[in-house]
């Protein structure tokens, strides 16, 4: 691939005129052919089998939020892959996870981290939380024409708003429909499922901890009735990637402190095979 | 109609070379230097916004003196250079000597085209390796000559008297609180050789490009307090923010998927 330059080796004029600090906007005007939404498709075409994610969850705590997601990609009724990771960091304060279509979900991340990085490196400064979101949406409406042919794309974004102080969690369609909330969400096949677990199990005053351990039962939950969501595999150590990001920044947690989330919540549904149980009234 | 005067070529790169250098000459040097644990960017600047010392990508950090305009124009071009290669390609493609052919021929080309008023920049562009040994650092002048450069580099105003003063005193396997304070001495030297000025924190605008960082970017601005208690010899204040844990690979590019 031709990347940059012409035949000089001089840097082209398009990269030395003044324009926008959005990396996306400079593609489109120097290599619109790199878009991943500039591309034709063929007409009438029958859906495309391509590996897909599932169940995405996030959950606020006091100080900040946490993100998690499963590991299973499947294709169809074949499990493409045990080990796929859905959950990124986006930037310093921010995370992305993602369902749907998992190839042009990963070539989504990675122009969605090199947005955010583009724009400090040329500002000196990040984007808020919400101008992130905000182009987090244009992106997947930049989806559209293949999301019309089953290729679609639906990421959960979450992260810690340093103006507001606090962890927020934005949710969006396949046309880049955006929405905020409240406490916690899920996208993906299994989030009917994480989502009525979560909804038992939330608090407000939750700490970091306790929400990793209230992310990892709804993931256990949607394992249970979803087929597309893995949970986790103790046999291969395979745990679901658990994400943290406070004031301090993002962490992700490392595979012991989830593994031993789950090994806990796998001990009480030794016990109890459908969770925790809320009270009646 | 009357004819238009015979310029040289040789008298015409003179002129042109003595305009570039007379716009150099009037602002402020930057020093870089290299340090055991990577390279410190140090310039004399009392704007917290308009920076002399910026990240280009992972490893690479760039240093100019000038016209303002001009060199941020060029780092912008970088940005954007890296980005993109970064981009279609891999994080790992991106080097600095690619990036410093690039500018080499960019302001090689400006400063021969008669239509063009040369650069009045120069710029250093430094890459930190895995180990000193590894590092880079490339000078470059107007006219688009490159130097590779080890150890010890000073662009702008009274280069010269202070690259001398920096090359003497320079050793390898010295701390970031050692470097800086050479770096700060070079600086303050007056080249008329009077009395030495005293810099504050707030005078100086400093970087680093820190191999110790667990995060794939290893820029980091130095700033306040921090700056104040490295200034004053305290090795600890370098690694202030990065005492957290390298948390596994996070970029999609790393992982299987």
């Amino acid at each position: 691939m031709e990347t940059s330059l012409n035949s000089t080796g001089r840097l082209p004029a398009a990269f030395l005129t003044p324009g926008s600090s959005s990396f996306i906007e400079f593609l489109a005007d120097h290599q619109p052919e790199l878009l991943p939404g500039r591309r034709t498709l063929p007409v009438g075409m029958a859906p495309i089998e391509a590996p897909h994610g599932t169940t995405i969850v996030s959950a606020t705590f006091d100080g900040g939020v946490v993100i998690a997601g499963d590991r299973r990609a499947t294709m169809g009724n074949i499990i493409a892959q045990r080990d796929i990771e859905k959950v990124f960091p986006a930037d310093e304060y921010s995370a992305v996870g993602i369902a749907g279509t998992a190839g042009l979900a990963v070539e989504m991340v990675r122009l969605f981290q090199l947005e955010l990085e583009h724009y400090e490196k040329i500002e000196g400064t990040s984007l808020s939380l919400e101008g992130k979101a905000n182009r987090l949406t244009t992106m997947i409406r930049g989806n559209l024409g293949m999301a019309m042919q089953g290729l679609a794309v639906v990421p959960l974004f979450a992260g810690y708003d340093l103006d507001q102080g606090k962890g927020r969690i934005f949710t969006y369609d396949v046309t880049g429909g955006r929405s905020e909330e409240t406490g916690f969400a899920a996208t993906g096949s299994g989030s009917l499922f994480a989502k009525g677990s979560m909804k038992k199990l939330y608090r407000h005053d939750l700490s970091a901890e306790q929400a990793a351990i209230v992310v990892v039962q709804a993931l256990y939950d949607a394992a249970d009735d979803d087929s597309a969501t893995g949970g986790p595999d103790l046999t291969r150590r395979i745990f679901p990637i658990v994400s943290v990001i406070t004031d301090e920044g993002f962490r992700r947690l490392a595979d012991d402190e989830v593994g031993e989330v789950a090994k806990t919540v796998l001990g009480h549904r030794l016990e109890q095979p459908d969770g925790p149980q809320a009270p009646l009234l | 109609m009357s004819t238009p005067f015979y310029v040289s070529p040789q008298q015409a790169m003179a002129d042109r070379a003595e305009y570039a250098r007379k716009g150099i000459a009037r602002g402020r040097s930057v020093v870089v230097l290299t340090y055991t644990d990577g390279i410190v960017f140090v310039a004399e600047n009392t704007s917290r916004a308009l920076h002399k010392v910026s990240e280009i990508y992972d490893r690479i950090a760039f240093a100019a003196v000038g016209r303002y305009n001009e060199f941020e124009n060029l780092r912008i071009g970088g940005v954007r250079y890296a980005d993109l290669r970064g981009y279609s390609y891999d994080r790992a493609d991106v080097n600095a000597r690619g990036l410093a052919n690039v500018y080499a021929q960019t302001l090689g080309t400006i400063f021969s085209s008669t239509g063009e008023k040369p650069y009045e920049v120069e710029l250093v562009v430094a890459e930190v390796g895995r180990t000193p040994g590894d590092d880079q650092i490339y000078r470059l002048t107007p006219d688009g000559s490159v130097v590779d450069e080890h150890g010890t580099v000073a662009v702008g105003g009274s280069s010269e008297s202070i690259a001398t003063y920096l090359e003497q005193r320079h050793q390898e396997g010295m701390t970031l609180p050692e470097a800086l304070k050479l770096a700060v001495d070079g600086l303050a030297r007056d080249p008329n050789g009077g009395a030495a000025r005293t810099l504050t924190p707030d005078q100086l605008e400093v970087a680093v490009l820190d191999r110790g960082r667990w995060q794939q970017r290893k820029f980091k601005r130095l700033l306040g307090t921090q700056l104040g208690r490295l200034l004053e010899g305290d090795a600890s204040a370098a690694i202030d923010n990065d005492e957290t844990e390298p948390p596994p690979s996070g970029a999609p590019s790393a992982g299987k998927s």
